[in-house]
């Protein structure tokens, strides 16, 4: 999260180092604006970021994929910072923008998930209610002004239908079929809508290659983008199936890519 | 911060500080006509900020109950979390109070709930339209910090400004001469309620995609879908 | 004696010791009136607050509130595979008033019917609504029920550990539909609470619960029709055999799958009391005493120390 930058246009600077600010001379109060208590700023700005997410609904399931890089500005800070979360049985979460703020949340949100299933009463979170949640966070912290700065994709099976969702930094949320946040939102969503209008009915693997293919058009013009990506599935069938054939022990159905391969057999 | 006063050693590389703004505008707009027994309702259903379109299929109406629906445009986080609080305090009254509240009674609470946020307000254009408790169409109109205007009809929202002459003209009867004024009928109503998005989307970019038309009448509400140019 | 059953409004009405208030039964029942029979012995030095416990392991504070339920009008809920179904007898505390409400709706997928205190009542389902609310606010979907019942649970068990609380004094029955399909909650004073099949609470329940353990394997596979005419003969059979079921003093509340709770009104509720019209009562030989057989009892003597004998404040019926 970004430091706490305190001092403002109301509060006059100080005359010197640890000396009275100018006002103090004259404003005879109580002293209260040396302390610089009256206003405090918080997270103005993102600091290490991740950059587009991308989410697409297809026959029976969802995907979404996201690089695994923490930038620092135009820096390539951290190169293995993975943006998508396994929530429970059926929800995926991608997340763009400040990183800290992501992981805060995925906290947040992995505390309310054990705390459900220590219930133990057989209900699990849905991917919309999630959404729905997700969205008040969101919206909470914009009307404090302190806001998370994240761009997250919500997707899972709403009673075995692909749901697929999107909530922003101010608490914007909207369902659609498919979704692209940062320059996908430029980049990779035109090319998603094309797709998806040209061929409907999509399967799993036309979305998994239209997917690396809007990640192969992103890694290309994305400055802030990195060929390694991880790309989540959430289905009906693929979900059994995929548990019995992978050795990964926490997330059976998370796959994980190296686009420049890919790329260089173009 | 440290990187800003060193404006020497400032690289627009660096981490930027981004003022942080809480509202945004994501257009659309909302027109609705009253009848004597029935009330036209529609909203674009395009979701977009700057340039880019979020989603060609969001709705903005929200039915709040058999005779009213609420048609919303402008930012769209605080017309989710107006629609919210208005829906659970709908569903209060209802176990309160044994019946389901009126239009006129919602709209005067919208109006109380708009001016409650006066100072951090809901930067949204509300449209409400109903029936009233004598079966007759009414639309209420707001201004974000809850001024509130019964009319006839009304357009608002992105292309509010460019649709009310129009409105005023074919339905109020204003700047013409020789007419008698005389009560719209619903498919006339329809016809013009049409026309107004279809021009609205030739010149407002904000508003497209298709609309959505909630028909209130006494036997309930019945949705109807039309398609607008999607560039 | 003239027991609460004369007031279902019938010719008995004047008989009736007490004139009883706008609610299910006047508080002053609850400490007795001057003409009402009592059998108050407070030589029992455990029941003062219920935070103390009896030599027995008891909490005889608690046991009083079990009480109250029992002199609320009796209600019955079941249910089958899709849907629960709530009915219930409803008092008019005299002619000149109506009927005290029994059936709460708290969202649109639970429903609860109330014996004992209204005004307790009143509070949970407000409790109720309000959870249900904020789930519905937060997640955009309803609250699943057995979560709803463990937090009224939870907040009925504070008012059992506390010597600045009262027990609520009432028992209700929560009808509910959720993914896991339909349910029946019963709640009491004590703060327990059961995932029911089929459950009859108030006076003289104990005839209408014979009836629903007779018929329960009829219940999982009949329609809601059917459903709803095994629960109004369940309460027929707690009425004394001069009073009858009729649109006044029956609610019927029904939830299930597509279906909202819905309480009927007079004409819904009249057109299943027609369809059991005329049928024999079943809940064997009537009810003589108008004694609900179930009163705390002492527990079988032991070794241990002996509480005072009896432990009942009052007689109830």
């Amino acid at each position: 999260m970004a430091s706490v930058v305190s001092g403002s246009l109301c509060i006059p600077a100080r005359l010197w180092q640890n000396g009275p600010s100018a006002s103090c001379l004259f404003n005879l109060s109580d002293g209260l604006a040396d302390q610089n208590t009256y206003f405090a700023q918080r997270s103005q700005a993102p600091i290490t970021t991740g950059t587009s997410v991308l989410g697409i609904t297809f026959e029976g399931g969802v995907a979404i994929a996201a690089d695994i890089l923490g930038s620092y500005g135009s820096l390539a800070r951290f190169r293995n910072c993975p943006r998508i979360m396994h929530v429970n049985d059926n929800i995926i979460l991608g997340a763009g923008g400040d990183y800290a703020d992501y992981q805060y949340l995925k906290d947040v949100i992995e505390q309310k998930i054990l705390e459900e299933e220590c219930l133990d009463d057989g209900f699990s979170i849905k991917p919309k209610a999630l959404h729905c949640w997700l969205t008040r966070v969101m919206y909470n912290r914009r009307s404090k002004f302190d806001p998370f700065w994240n761009n997250f994709i919500v997707g899972g099976l709403q009673d075995d239908e692909p749901f697929l969702g999107t909530v922003d930094k101010l608490g914007t949320a909207y369902v659609d079929r498919h979704i692209a946040t940062g320059y996908g939102a430029y980049m990779a969503l035109p090319l998603m809508r094309e797709e998806v209008e040209r061929n409907p009915i999509m399967t799993k693997d036309a979305a998994q290659k239209l997917l690396v293919k809007c990640l192969e058009v992103l890694y290309y013009r994305d400055s802030r983008s990195f060929p390694k990506v991880k790309l989540i599935f959430d289905c009906l069938m693929s979900l059994q199936s995929l548990l019995s054939t992978c050795s990964f022990s926490f997330s059976p159905y998370c796959q994980l890519f190296y686009l420049f391969l890919i790329s260089a057999t173009i | 911060m440290a990187v800003n006063s060193l404006a020497a050693y400032n690289t627009y590389g660096g981490p930027k500080s981004i003022p942080f703004v809480p509202y945004a505008d994501n257009g659309g707009s909302v027109v609705a006509i009253a009848g004597d027994d029935y009330v036209l309702v529609a909203s674009d259903t395009r979701l977009s900020s700057g340039f880019s379109i979020y989603t060609r299929e969001q709705s903005k109406l929200f039915r709040l109950s058999d005779t009213t629906v609420l048609g919303c445009s402008g930012c769209w986080c605080d017309t989710l979390t107006l629609a919210r609080i208005l829906e659970a305090r709908l569903q209060m009254y209802l176990h309160e109070h044994n019946k389901p509240m009126s239009t006129p009674a919602v709209a005067q609470m919208l109006c109380t709930m708009l001016y409650y946020k006066r100072f951090f307000p809901y930067y949204v254009s509300n449209v409400l339209a109903g029936l009233d408790e004598e079966g007759k169409g009414c639309v209420y109109s707001y201004d974000p910090i809850g001024y509130c205007q019964q009319t006839k009809f009304k357009a608002s929202g992105s292309s509010g400004a460019l649709l009310q002459p129009l409105l005023d003209n074919q339905i109020g009867y204003q700047n013409m001469e020789n007419v008698t004024p005389e009560p719209i009928c619903m498919e006339k109503a329809m016809a013009i309620l049409k026309d107004t998005f279809i021009s609205a989307a030739e010149r407002d970019i904000y508003t497209g995609d298709s609309i959505f038309i909630n028909i209130i009448t006494k036997d309930g509400i019945q949705e109807e879908k039309f398609t607008l140019r999607r560039d | 004696m003239g027991g609460p059953h004369s007031r279902y409004g019938l010719n008995e009405e004047k008989k009736s010791p007490l004139p009883l208030l706008g609610i299910e039964f006047c508080s002053s029942v609850l400490t007795g009136g001057n003409q009402w029979p009592c059998l108050i012995l407070f030589r029992n030095q455990y029941d003062s607050d219920v935070t103390v416990w009896s030599p027995q392991g008891r909490l005889h504070q608690v046991e009083y509130a079990m009480e109250a339920v029992k002199l609320g009008s009796a209600t019955v809920g079941l249910k089958n595979k899709t849907h629960a179904v709530l009915i219930a007898l409803k008092r008019a505390s005299s002619e000149l008033s109506a009927h005290q409400k029994k059936i709460i709706p708290i969202d649109t997928h639970i429903g609860i019917t109330i014996a004992g205190l209204t005004a307790d009542a009143r509070i949970l389902s407000r409790y109720m609504r309000t959870e249900c609310l904020n789930h519905k606010y937060a997640h955009d979907a309803l609250l699943p029920v057995s979560r709803l019942i463990t937090m009224l649970g939870n907040k009925m068990q504070a008012c059992t550990q506390r010597y600045d609380r009262r027990p609520y004094g009432v028992g209700l029955l929560v009808a509910g539909y959720d993914d896991q399909g339909p349910h029946v909650y019963q709640t009491c004073p004590s703060a327990n609470y059961f995932d029911c099949k089929a459950m009859a609470v108030g006076s003289r329940s104990q005839s209408a619960r014979t009836y629903l353990e007779k018929h329960l394997e009829e219940f999982v596979d009949c329609d809601t029709d059917e459903l709803i005419k095994h629960g109004l003969r369940a309460l027929r059979d707690t009425l004394p055999n001069e009073v009858e079921l009729n649109t006044k003093n029956v609610s019927i509340g029904i939830v299930g799958r597509n279906t909202p709770f819905k309480a009927f009104d007079e004409e819904g509720t009249a057109q299943y009391l027609r369809m059991i019209e005329g049928e024999e009562k079943r809940g064997g030989p009537p009810d003589t005493t108008g004694q609900d057989p179930t009163p705390p009892q002492p527990p079988p003597a032991d070794d241990g120390p002996q509480d005072p004998i009896p432990a009942v404040a009052m007689e109830t019926e």
